[in-house]
């Protein structure tokens, strides 16, 4: 099953490659991770995510947690939580597309971030299922470029399974 | 006052009760041996080789419990002190490794000797650091030896860039904070309850203990534990020594040599309590068949060893000790059970399979035996040396045949199986412990990766023996191609009955050297070499044929052993296991 574990760890170098060889050296699999610094400069969370049985899963965070660099883990997916991710899309339609592709932009919420005389690119933040969708429903008018920012994830507030 | 890089380094090591290090000079870290030139505090251990300076320190940290410390410089330097850190690593020992490095304006620019090392030993260290600036290299070298030997001891290696040891900054030893890294030593007590009375309901239980008991100094409660209960120990690799082998309730080691009585008790066991043992492939042979019948409470200080290989009943997390304090007086005060009734009829099993299939080899007076020679050894040192082993048969057969009563007289690379490890590793003890008798069980091919280590011991008036168990072959390798590749013995004969000359290299360096060649020259020979204040080495010739046993083959269930019996009789067993 697949799950989405959030990490709190120090904002030091080298802290990304001990995660990243961790699931290299043991043969996990990392689908997506993502980066970023807290509101303390001194610690970074990183959301990752994985798949695995619950033994490896187990597994899984029990390894993350024994790094020395690692503060917290979460498995977000035992929590009831929000799963966001960012993808931007660069469409290159034919010119009877052209309304079309705007029209998806407008249903799905995204926004045009960029045009030129041949392409638009959209951006759309949303959940696995919705960027999926609008990836299947663009792929006709001609995807050019395809960039995503991985998941990133947070609990909701005081709700436990 | 304004110190150093270099004189912190040596300042904080002092702190930190440092006395021996062992290592190599090099470019980068001429600084520091500068400094340790006329150092009183410290004295340096140079070895020949970098590996033999880490296996050292992990000799010294195994036989004594306290860290032991390296110092390289950097590039090859550095580079070779990764087998000696993977051995530490998979067997948790502290060993710290200094490395020198390229001036930090430099790192990235493929300069003389370097190597990336903290990106080299990240997997095989329980943690790293490349000190950037010298205000941080006090509190690194503090973190270092906590980091080292807390929780799951094991090793640490810190870069050292050559500016860092010479630039300046004010000395201050500061308090330790690791928000990030805090073991779990309590255990859960309602889980150690629960423990408790399971124990109480089994009734054919089995301790199996590891190297955790050994490095959280376990042992007393570890016998409190079986005696009281009258529950019999096996031990591990690692744990041997941990629960006195001369025991009446112990099944010497399990797994793929263990012996017989010992896998078939686990086997048929209704419960087995796993103390600081991490459920290794050559412990459990086939995972889906081991302990079948068994509930299985685990102690573990690291929580990523429980659940890794084995289902679970009762997991408990924590120090080993500090478990088994716990778990013996819950047993004392709310169980109290009729112990000896209790177990009567199981014990008794473990008698008859300890009468039908004991450890045994078959004597010669033509031609010595390997096991005669430990057998020797543990007879004329009355099991008060410290034993050292190198990798491969001389492994096996020592850790069957020499009884070991007390903890951390036995060094041996169990995780990792490092030929090599265990010459320098007797000479870091014998630094350690000068007036023990130090002994490395060696084999023609493991004393030769790392045979320039006898110049350390001469120079260092070293009274290690190794005593080598010489087949001319690298023995398991011969072992495993004669029972699993049709004899074919492809590139495993090594010809040292012609060379080298064993006694002649051991003379060449200054050491003494001695052959036995006929099972009646064994005794003279050691007793003569116990008797000399100085490095020897002795060349038993042994019967090249002998094999192991008894021997399970590698992924098979651990009751399906092999013994030394006629060919016809072990090839349709080897049938039916393939």
């Amino acid at each position: 099953m697949r799950h989405t574990i959030s990490l709190l760890v120090e904002n030091k170098f080298g802290v990304l490659s001990r995660i990243s060889g961790l699931f290299s050296g043991r043969g996990y699999n990392i689908e997506s991770l993502s980066v970023g610094e807290t509101i303390d400069p001194q610690i970074s969370i990183m959301t990752i995510v994985t798949s695995g049985d619950d033994q490896i899963i187990e597994q899984i965070t029990k390894q993350l947690n024994k790094l020395i660099d690692v503060i917290k883990v979460i498995d977000m997916t035992e929590l009831d939580h929000v799963e966001r991710e960012m993808v931007l899309i660069k469409v290159a339609p034919r010119h009877e597309d052209k309304a079309e592709v705007l029209r998806l932009a407008e249903i799905f919420r995204g926004r045009i971030v960029d045009s030129s005389q041949k392409t638009y690119t959209i951006e759309i933040t949303g959940d696995e299922k919705k960027i999926e969708a609008i990836v299947e429903l663009l792929k006709p008018m001609g995807i050019k470029e395809f960039v995503r920012t991985g998941k990133i994830a947070i609990a909701r507030e005081g709700v436990k399974k | 006052m304004k110190m150093t890089g270099a004189e912190i380094f040596l300042e904080s090591l002092k702190k930190e009760g440092v006395k021996y290090i062992f290592g190599y000079p090099g470019g980068v870290v001429l600084g520091i041996f500068d400094l340790l030139y006329d150092n009183k505090d410290i004295q340096l251990i140079l070895t020949r080789h970098e590996q033999g300076a880490v296996h050292a320190a992990d000799g010294y940290a195994r036989s004594t419990g306290k860290p032991g410390v390296a110092l390289v410089t950097s590039g090859p330097g550095a580079t070779n002190t990764v087998t000696g850190l993977a051995t530490a690593y998979m067997d948790s020992i502290p060993v710290i490794v200094f490395s020198g490095q390229v001036p930090t304006a430099l790192i990235g620019n493929d300069a003389f000797q370097e190597a990336d090392i903290v990106g080299i030993s990240r997997p095989c260290t329980k943690y790293n650091y490349l000190v950037k600036d010298v205000k941080e290299l006090s509190l690194i070298i503090k973190q270092t030896f906590y980091i080292a030997t807390s929780g799951r001891p094991g090793p640490v290696l810190v870069d050292l860039p050559k500016d860092v040891t010479v630039s300046k900054t004010e000395f201050t030893w500061p308090e330790l904070n690791i928000r990030s890294y805090k073991p779990t030593y309590e255990g859960n007590k309602w889980m150690i309850s629960q423990a408790a009375h399971l124990i109480a309901k089994s009734k054919k239980p089995v301790i199996l203990a590891g190297g955790g008991v050994v490095l959280s100094g376990a042992s007393k409660e570890l016998k409190e534990l079986a005696e009281y209960t009258e529950i019999p120990v096996t031990m591990t690799l690692m744990g041997l020594g941990s629960f006195p082998g001369t025991h009446s309730l112990s099944l010497g080691m399990p797994g793929m040599h263990g012996t017989y009585y010992a896998n078939k008790a686990i086997q048929e066991s209704d419960m087995l309590i796993g103390i600081g043992v991490r459920f290794d492939d050559r412990v459990t042979g086939k995972i889906d068949a081991f302990a079948p019948h068994a509930k299985i409470i685990h102690i573990d200080i690291d929580p990523t060893s429980i659940r890794k290989n084995v289902r679970v009943d009762i997991p408990i997390v924590g120090d080993v000790r500090r478990v088994l304090l716990v778990l013996n007086k819950i047993l004392k005060e709310e169980v109290k059970e009729q112990w000896s009734e209790v177990r009567k009829a199981w014990l008794k099993q473990i008698d008859e399979w300890k009468r039908e299939r004991p450890l045994t080899y078959t004597y010669s007076d033509e031609v010595i035996k390997p096991q005669f020679v430990v057998e020797k050894i543990y007879e004329l040192t009355k099991g008060d040396a410290i034993i050292a082993t190198e990798v491969g048969q001389n492994q096996m057969w020592t850790a069957q045949f020499y009884k070991f009563d007390k903890p951390r007289m036995w060094l041996t690379s169990g995780g990792l199986g490092t030929m090599g490890y265990g010459f320098p590793a007797a000479i870091g003890a014998q630094i350690a412990h000068p007036n023990k008798l130090v002994i490395d069980i060696a084999g023609d091919g493991s004393i030769q990766m790392n045979i320039q280590e006898l110049a350390t011991a001469i120079v260092h008036k070293l009274p290690v023996k190794v005593a080598i168990l010489n087949n001319h072959y690298l023995g398991m390798v011969r072992q495993w191609q004669e029972l699993f590749f049709n004899e074919r013995y492809s590139y495993s004969e090594l010809y040292s009955h012609v060379v080298p000359d064993f006694v002649k290299v051991a003379e060449a360096y200054g050491a003494v050297g001695f052959r036995a060649i006929k099972p009646s020259e064994v005794e003279p020979v050691l007793k003569e070499a116990f008797k000399i204040k100085k490095t020897v080495f002795m060349d038993f010739i042994i019967d090249w044929k002998e094999k192991v046993y008894p021997m399970v083959p590698a992924g098979a269930p651990i009751d399906q052993m092999l013994f030394e019996e006629p060919k016809e009789k072990a090839e349709k067993k080897l049938k039916a296991v393939k």
